[in-house]
């Protein structure tokens, strides 16, 4: 038996996306040589976490197996440690101005405590990292990605000198999530199903300060939690000891994201695709459309203008068999269209699904294509996403 | 009747001139759940060392080798209609197919169930 194609993350196919490939200053060469370990390592392994390199740390891709887990997340709370995830504090005079510079959100009409999904950009529009960014008063929490966290912090000390960047490496990041994460947190953290989705605040819990924002990257209601590396056991082995709750590994986390139709960057997301192509045009609002002002303005506003060369779809697989990243996308006469960025077999849907790039004018939902993996043709059909609807808890809806 | 095994975590049971092929334990454990099951269809003939099925996981795809030579009789159509019994039964109701074997004395190659099971504690 032969292992032919991994899918979902790991260092290999993470390291495709690593930024900066064509600086001279970063390069391939740029990932650490050691794995880092995480605070939980132990406790991961204690649970029965199968550790695998990803993103320079050893981190647990399962425990009891990636469906069950995916399904326990979709049912229940699921409990994931992204504390490989940059955890950045960015101050200093008109951080919001400056960070508009490689950015292309609206950070000075940033409302304080409310995470804005935004974009590292170089300049040629390309995308160097996606992010969470959340105004706390006059400077700014940013969460990045943990492959890309080293280049993205080289990359903000060049271009933004007149800010100040602290990578906050004495703090982890747990993610709670599932429809049952509101009801579990709010037994130790009274008070948290309060915050709206895409809502974030202070609060403590074992003599602790925590960060915690009500968003994730499963589609479901969740959170995500800044707690200090020595507490993080304790709130971890707090959270799991609830029967609502499991903990779930990278794989389970892959196949959630796919489902929920959200990019990974370093597959779906990187220096050579713009947000255009990406279709995150809702990261940029009137304003910064209006202004430029931004890396890579005059490429993303062209193509908002008069539409990019391709786009981010999703894709219906006919038949079983998952069709994975590096998969072609051919036209109905066998011409390259395009190519597959993720995909997988969908635990809920019970159906493969994939997510990639095709030529703008044939990504309209409906379109039926060709799929080619290792020498196979598969029939499939560009599908909306997400392919499981979100069920984020926004404030006023039913 | 005996048991071998590859180090790519085929076995082959052979009854006769009749060989039985699956995936170990050992490899459904690595793969996870499995998903996609592609078996070979009766009358094709294989080498050994060539691809003769595909299995996939939420995970990974990978193809299962001929761990011998011969002329295919039969693919499991209960794997390819339910992947998961890979997943529950691999050394059992979980086999891929079964060949007419060409030349018994490529079996000498392979390992048997104790040096396999000894071999995987290594890994």
């Amino acid at each position: 038996m032969s292992r032919e194609v991994h899918s979902g993350p790991t260092d290999q196919t993470q390291a495709r996306g690593e930024p900066f490939r064509g600086d001279p200053e970063g390069g391939d060469g740029t990932q650490p040589q050691t794995l880092d370990k995480l605070a939980l390592d132990s406790w991961h392994r204690a649970k029965g976490g199968r550790m695998v390199p990803f993103a320079g740390y050893e981190m647990p891709v399962q425990y009891e197996g990636i469906m069950a887990e995916h399904l326990w997340t979709r049912e229940n709370a699921g409990l994931f440690d992204v504390s490989h995830m940059g955890q950045l504090f960015l101050h200093g005079r008109g951080v919001a101005q400056a960070i508009e510079r490689i950015m292309p959100g609206d950070f000075q009409a940033a409302k304080d405590m409310k995470p804005k999904y935004s974009l590292l950009l170089n300049e040629e529009g390309g995308v160097i990292d996606d992010l969470m960014a959340t105004r706390r008063g006059d400077d700014f929490y940013v969460v990045v990605n943990g492959a890309t966290k080293h280049g993205d912090i080289d990359y903000m000390q060049r271009r933004l000198s007149d800010v100040a960047i602290d990578h906050m490496r004495e703090q982890a990041l747990l993610a709670l999530q599932g429809p049952r994460a509101a009801d579990v947190l709010d037994t130790v953290i009274p008070g948290i199903a309060e915050l709206g989705f895409m809502e974030a605040g202070p609060f403590r819990a074992f003599g602790h300060p925590l960060w915690i924002s009500r968003s994730g990257y499963t589609g479901e209601d969740g959170f995500e939690i800044s707690i200090p590396a020595i507490a993080v056991e304790q709130l971890a082995e707090w959270l799991v000891n609830d029967e609502r709750v499991k903990p779930i590994g990278l794989g389970a986390r892959d196949s959630l994201r796919l489902e929920a139709g959200l990019p990974l960057y370093g597959h779906d997301l990187d220096d050579k695709i713009t947000p255009v192509m990406a279709g995150l045009n809702f990261a940029i609002n009137k304003r910064r459309r209006a202004e430029g002002g931004f890396a890579g303005a005059m490429r993303i506003l062209a193509e908002i203008e008069n539409g990019p060369p391709q786009l981010r779809v999703g894709f219906d697989v006919e038949g079983r068999q998952p069709v994975r990243e590096g998969a072609l996308v051919l036209d109905g006469e066998g011409n390259e269209v395009g190519k597959i960025t993720s995909g997988g077999f969908s635990p809920s849907l019970q159906r493969p699904i994939a997510m990639g790039y095709v030529a703008a004018h044939l990504a309209e939902t409906g379109t039926a294509l060709k799929l080619e993996q290792r020498g196979k043709l598969f029939d499939a059909k560009v599908a909306a996403m997400p392919f499981v609807p979100h069920r984020y808890h926004r404030k006023g809806a039913a | 009747m005996s048991l071998y095994f590859t180090r790519e975590h085929e076995w082959v049971r052979v009854e006769g001139d009749t060989a039985t092929v699956g995936i170990s334990n050992h490899a459904q454990e690595a793969l996870g759940d499995i998903v996609f099951a592609e078996v070979p269809d009766a009358g094709r003939k294989v080498s050994k060392g060539q691809e003769a099925a595909v299995v996939e996981s939420v995970k990974a795809a990978s193809d299962v080798y001929a761990p011998v030579s011969g002329e295919v009789i039969e693919g499991n159509q209960a794997v390819a209609d339910d992947p998961a019994l890979v997943n529950s039964d691999p050394e059992g109701e979980g086999w891929f197919f079964k060949l007419k074997l060409d030349n018994p004395g490529e079996l000498d190659g392979l390992m048997d169930e104790g040096a396999y099971r000894d071999w995987i504690k290594t890994l």
